[in-house]
């Protein structure tokens, strides 16, 4: 059996802002129809959570729920996890028009902390900040790549984005990171 | 810039964020359609200085299709919506309306 690795083995950069390569983490999408009751009951099921809102991110414990588009979830939780709830909402989901893909080894998590973090990503992403709220995804690009993020902590931004450009966005980060580089004293 | 509201998710999305889909409202003419019709279809295209319909994605959003009204000459846009339907809502034409008193219409 292979070992599981992280896309860049959990590397970081130090700027303005810490830029984290999170390491393992367990993705799975869900499409379906988030209005059919059996949607809801199978994914509080699996994971514990509530289906989320329009942009939302439902939580339990480890395990969180987001709303990626309006027939698709993304839900992460811890890495180990990823098949038996792959296999418990294929199980519930049985004979409904659904799918079910666990992604976690083909996507990469970074966290971004700082009191700046919201600067490192400003320079990226065409999205206004201050009007983020904390308990919402936001589904943008940061510079030529797509990329999904959310306020994961009080300073912090966590961004998810596909594994084969995880370097590429690691790089961006730890240069939009550089120190002497921060926007306007705020 | 052209910043385009998302009718699926709700964002207001930068140009930079969406793929352009070209004019909406089309209607497809297929096999047994005559040529004219078809090459119509395939090739003839409004191109107005004004009010004009268009397709676009939110590409690196949600990636769902949905229409928008806007002016070609002022990039000002009247409104967005879902793309499940065949002509402009009402809403939409009302709001075109009344910046546009002499607009001819869809």
């Amino acid at each position: 059996m292979s070992e599981p690795t992280s896309a860049l083995g959990g590397s970081s950069a130090e700027g303005f802002a810490r830029v984290t390569e999170a390491g393992l983490h367990g993705m799975i999408t869900l499409r379906g129809d988030l209005a059919a009751p059996a949607m809801a009951r199978a994914l509080k099921a699996a994971t514990g959570c509530a289906l989320p809102g329009q942009r939302a991110i439902s939580a339990h414990g480890a395990n969180l729920a987001a709303w990626m588009a309006p027939d698709e979830l993304l839900l992460l939780l811890p890495y180990p996890e990823a098949a038996a709830i792959c296999a418990k909402l294929e199980t519930a989901l049985a004979g409904e028009h659904a799918l079910v893909a666990n992604v976690s080894d083909a996507r990469a998590l970074f966290r971004i902390t700082g009191a700046k973090a919201d600067q490192v990503l400003a320079k990226l992403c065409p999205v206004d900040f201050a009007a983020l709220p904390a308990a919402e995804i936001r589904r943008t690009r940061a510079a030529q790549v797509a990329a999904a993020l959310w306020r994961s902590a009080p300073d912090e931004i966590s961004l998810i984005c596909f594994r084969s450009v995880a370097r590429y966005m690691f790089d961006l980060l730890a240069t939009s990171a550089r120190p002497g580089s921060e926007l306007a004293p705020a | 810039m052209l910043t385009l509201t998302c009718p699926y998710c709700g964002i207001a999305a930068d140009e930079t964020e969406l793929a352009p889909g070209g004019q909406a409202h089309l209607k497809r003419f297929g096999p047994g359609s005559s040529d004219d019709e078809f090459e119509g279809y395939l090739f003839a295209r409004k191109n107005p200085k004004g009010v004009h319909f268009e397709r676009w994605r939110h590409a690196y959003g949600c990636g769902k299709w949905f229409l928008a009204a806007r002016c070609t000459a002022t990039l000002e846009v009247f409104g967005t919506y879902p793309a499940q339907v065949t002509e402009p809502p009402p809403e939409i034409i009302a709001a075109i309306k009344a910046k546009r008193p002499d607009w001819k219409g869809f």
